[in-house]
């Protein structure tokens, strides 16, 4: 292990949870109804979800993103009606 | 026989469910309290109403792993019997000891009214005194009570009976106009497998007195009493279903 892959940073992860494709929207929904009714008739579908900041210590990207995913398994995500989508900045983007 | 009330951070229907089974029933009952790790001693547990931990993320999702929730899981595992009410439902769900997910109502409204709903399966701990297609009128009070399993959930759920409870018109109908939240199958509460854990939106412990307009609630705890005492240990969903089998003089349907 080299040194720079030992060394503990701080790494921002981002989770994005919505609702699958297959699983109706209400809150969205109603969203959109809204939005047609303000005039803005280019919008054709409105889906809600939920964002989520993980300030976490780990030795690389790839620490944070395994260990952002198993948070939203576990916890952030409901899999029976939720997917998620984990972003996190690459090593060299941090740098 | 003796009940114990799970109370988490946010459960307001606790005490309700306590004066149900304790002062109108006359039964042994204690609140356990979520960070509790023993079930000490009780028969039937019931999680009750609420909005446990604000609701936060998603309703039950951070009280399901209550240290409470390991001995509830040891219980329900052991065929005891098990009762979610509300979020007790939901908190179950997240648990994964029942399947399916809420979402918000499709009104997007909170519904706080008196509905019905059919009883379609009696051979379960909190259903054996029940006729199947008995009405029972009982309370709502949720925002998030819309019942969804993906389609291969939801067929495996109605093939083997576990769907209990299903949202009705006077009819005794599982009509949309009769469904208050936009629940597949007008689903209002559902068992596991094994059938020993039930849950339901529909508060029936505040249907146990007929100044609170309906004294429907009782049979579900009158049930438990009696699957109980008949079978000398609080275990249910056995292969044999032999309990239930022995149940039968309690069911006119069987």
């Amino acid at each position: 292990m080299s040194d720079t892959a030992a060394t503990v940073t701080t790494i921002t992860a981002k989770v994005f949870v919505t609702l699958k494709p297959s699983v109706f929207d209400p809150q969205g929904n109603t969203i959109g109804e809204a939005l047609l009714s303000m005039g803005y008739g280019a919008v054709e579908d409105v889906r809600q979800g939920k964002y989520f900041e993980l300030t976490v210590r780990a030795g690389s990207s790839d620490e944070a993103r395994r260990l952002a995913e198993e948070i939203a398994d576990r916890l952030l995500a409901n899999p029976v009606i939720e997917s998620y989508r984990v972003e996190v900045a690459s090593d060299k983007d941090a740098a | 026989m003796k009940f114990a009330v799970v109370v988490f951070p946010g459960s307001n229907c606790d005490h309700d469910a306590y004066h149900a089974v304790k002062h109108v029933l006359g039964h042994d009952a204690n609140f356990l309290w979520h960070k509790d790790t023993s079930l000490k001693g009780a028969d039937a547990v019931i999680l009750p109403g609420g909005f446990s931990y604000g609701d936060y993320l998603r309703t039950g999702a951070v009280a399901r792993f209550s240290p409470v929730m390991k001995a509830v899981a040891e219980l329900a595992a052991d065929g005891g019997a098990v009762l979610g009410v509300c979020n007790g439902f939901q908190i179950l769900q997240e648990a994964g000891l029942l399947e399916g997910a809420m979402l918000r109502n499709q009104s997007l409204k909170f519904r706080c009214e008196h509905v019905r709903v059919s009883v379609e399966q009696t051979d379960t701990p909190f259903t054996n005194l029940c006729r199947t297609g008995q009405v029972l009128k009982m309370p709502i009070a949720h925002g998030e009570g819309n019942f969804y399993a993906p389609p291969e959930v939801l067929e495996r759920l109605e093939r083997n009976r576990q769907v209990v409870f299903r949202y009705v018109d006077a009819d005794g109908e599982p009509r949309a106009a009769a469904n208050p939240n936009g629940s597949l199958h007008n689903i209002a509460g559902i068992c596991n497998e094994a059938r020993n854990v039930v849950a339901l939106m529909p508060h029936p412990e505040r249907a146990c007195e007929s100044a609170l307009g309906s004294a429907d609630g009782r049979l579900l705890f009158d049930s438990v009493v009696a699957a109980i005492r008949l079978a000398g240990r609080p275990a249910f969903g056995e292969p044999s279903g032999s309990l239930m089998a022995n149940a039968g003089f309690l069911n006119p349907d069987s």
